[in-house]
């Protein structure tokens, strides 16, 4: 029970990270590595923000604004110093390293005395009894279904989509009388800023900082972008923001079994990294049996 | 009116392989003038058109539209007056977007594009007017990705898209020739009628002769950087495919081909 419990309220929360993943791949067509750094980014920044007895659920806001300022800023190095996109996510995911130990202060902090966004006097009065034990989940199911709402919106929106058509088109941007560089800054900022707000949810729910909680975090994004919009993209009912969290889930729970089948939880990244191989492998098997079949027909 | 005074121009500048397209190339538009470009590959064609909507920067020499200079202008900005069709479909449309998404986002061009919704429920009607001239059958896909149409489709909606909003020139370059004969013709006379109706100043690369001799009141060919032959008026009016074809044959052989 706990153990699922923990794979949803993870799951969650990673949903979140992935959804600003799925802008920066799949919508961007670019190979983000900054998440690795924008994650913690967000991590670290409420942490310290927190322990200093700044209100949680403002320290929300304030990592999704640090976050859309590291995407700008990957987005200014590949757009206007002209480097190659997964350099300057690489460049910038390097840089964020040393800026997240400084804004925390060191490697590792805890915040286990203070109040968070699931657990202060006042959630404290509302989730009581038999709810206690959901309340972080509750929590985190309540604002992954406000981001997802909102993302869902701005898709719809003018500006939402040029980010569409600066993916599938940069031409037809140029063709609208639209700078297509500053459309490109947007989507990453949009999508860092998302990123830190979910490592900021994950401090809260760990109760700690670490400088390395961001390795692998562009790893998970791509695994449940790719493993949502695979398995459930195809289901028309579920649009990609639904696909991509149930993706996130998915994801966690199979991290969370193979560890409980036997691995130790310093092989997490190992996982990770051949789980995630494995999902890449599978969906491109599936494209393929899927390109057949419609050949077929 | 758009003037190229002096433009120079040259491709791999300082190396070896250095070749110059345009050496002290001048040409005025009139407005509301639609020109016909024809000339053989590497003729400096397409560079033409670039030149103007800035895609390519020249080496010298200046650019004015409407007596403004636009020569250090982005090309980005330039494209708020101007309505570009490619040669490839593809260029022209966003192909995981529906046509009802492709139309609103054409829609607003020149408008801000903020957090207002794209697809307006009162705009879908006209965008079935639009299409229903065609006779593709469109105007009942709205919901279908532009991807899934074929090679024409998709032009003449890349066509509808750069025209629908006030735009002062219209750019074509060879955007019937990656069509079928029949469908080149569905284009080309939706482009002439759309000019006319617009008034738009208007430059149409093309390889078709035909297309060059039937539609646009002047007819330019271009030949290693230079416009070897330019009619306008009456002249363009009497032009037969065959007049082409001689000046066509003779630049040929000049060169040794």
């Amino acid at each position: 029970m706990t153990l699922l419990l923990s794979v949803f309220e993870q799951g969650l929360i990673y949903a979140i990270m992935a959804l600003g993943m799925y802008i920066t791949y799949k919508i961007l067509d670019f190979p983000d590595m900054t998440v690795d750094g924008s994650f913690p980014l967000g991590a670290a920044l409420s942490a310290v923000l927190i322990s200093n007895g700044v209100n949680p659920y403002l320290t929300l806001l304030l990592s999704f604004g640090a976050g859309l300022i590291a995407g700008a800023i990957t987005g200014f190095i590949h757009v206007k110093l002209k480097v190659r996109d997964i350099l300057a996510s690489i460049i910038m995911m390097t840089a964020l390293y040393s800026v997240n130990l400084r804004i925390a202060g060191r490697a590792n902090l805890p915040i286990y005395n203070f109040d968070n966004i699931y657990s202060n006097s006042a959630t404290n009065k509302i989730f009581t009894g038999a709810l206690a034990p959901f309340e972080n989940v509750i929590v985190i199911a309540i604002i992954v279904i406000i981001v997802k709402l909102v993302l869902d919106w701005y898709l719809k929106t003018k500006s939402g989509y040029l980010l569409k058509a600066v993916g599938d088109n940069e031409t037809i941007v140029t063709s609208m009388g639209i700078d297509k560089g500053k459309v490109k800054i947007l989507g990453l900022s949009i999508a860092n800023g998302m990123v830190a707000l979910s490592g900021s949810m994950f401090a809260q729910q760990q109760r700690f900082f670490d400088a390395s909680m961001g390795v692998g975090t562009a790893v998970i994004g791509l695994a449940s972008v790719i493993i949502g919009t695979a398995l459930f993209g195809q289901i028309s009912v579920f649009t990609f923001s639904i696909s991509v969290i149930l993706g996130s889930i998915l994801y966690k729970g199979c991290v969370a079994a193979a560890i409980r089948l036997g691995l130790q939880s310093t092989d997490l990244k190992l996982v990770t990294a051949v789980l995630f191989l494995l999902i890449l492998v599978i969906s491109m098997r599936i494209e393929k049996h899927q390109g057949k079949k419609r050949i077929a027909s | 009116m758009i003037e190229l005074k002096h433009i120079h121009k040259f491709y791999n500048a300082g190396s070896v392989n250095e070749m110059c397209l345009f050496e002290d190339f001048s040409l005025s538009i009139a407005d509301g003038e639609f020109v016909s470009i024809v000339g053989s590959n590497g003729s400096g064609k397409t560079s033409l058109l670039n030149i103007i909507c800035g895609s390519i920067d020249v080496d010298g020499g200046q650019i004015l539209v409407g007596g403004e200079d636009i020569t250090r202008k982005k090309d980005y900005l330039r494209h708020r007056n101007i309505g570009r069709v490619y040669q490839d479909p593809a260029k022209g449309t966003c192909a995981n977007m529906t046509i009802l998404e492709n139309m609103a986002l054409a829609d607003n061009k020149g408008k801000p594009y903020n957090l207002g919704m794209s697809v307006r429920k009162n705009r879908i009607d006209y965008y079935k007017e639009l299409l229903q001239p065609l006779n593709l059958g469109l105007e009942d896909k709205l919901h279908t990705k532009v991807g899934a149409l074929s090679g024409g489709q998709r032009q003449a909606v890349a066509l509808l898209m750069a025209t629908m909003t006030p735009i002062e020139m219209l750019i074509l370059d060879e955007h019937t020739a990656a069509l079928d004969p029949k469908t080149a013709e569905i284009i080309m006379e939706l482009t002439g009628r759309i000019v006319k109706e617009k008034h738009l100043t208007t430059m149409m690369v093309t390889h078709n002769l035909r297309y060059a001799v039937e539609y646009g009141d002047r007819l330019l060919m271009m030949h290693q950087g230079n416009a070897v032959m330019d009619k306008m008026g009456a002249e363009k009016q009497a032009l037969t495919v065959e007049d082409i074809m001689g000046v066509f044959n003779e630049i040929s052989v000049e060169c040794g081909n």
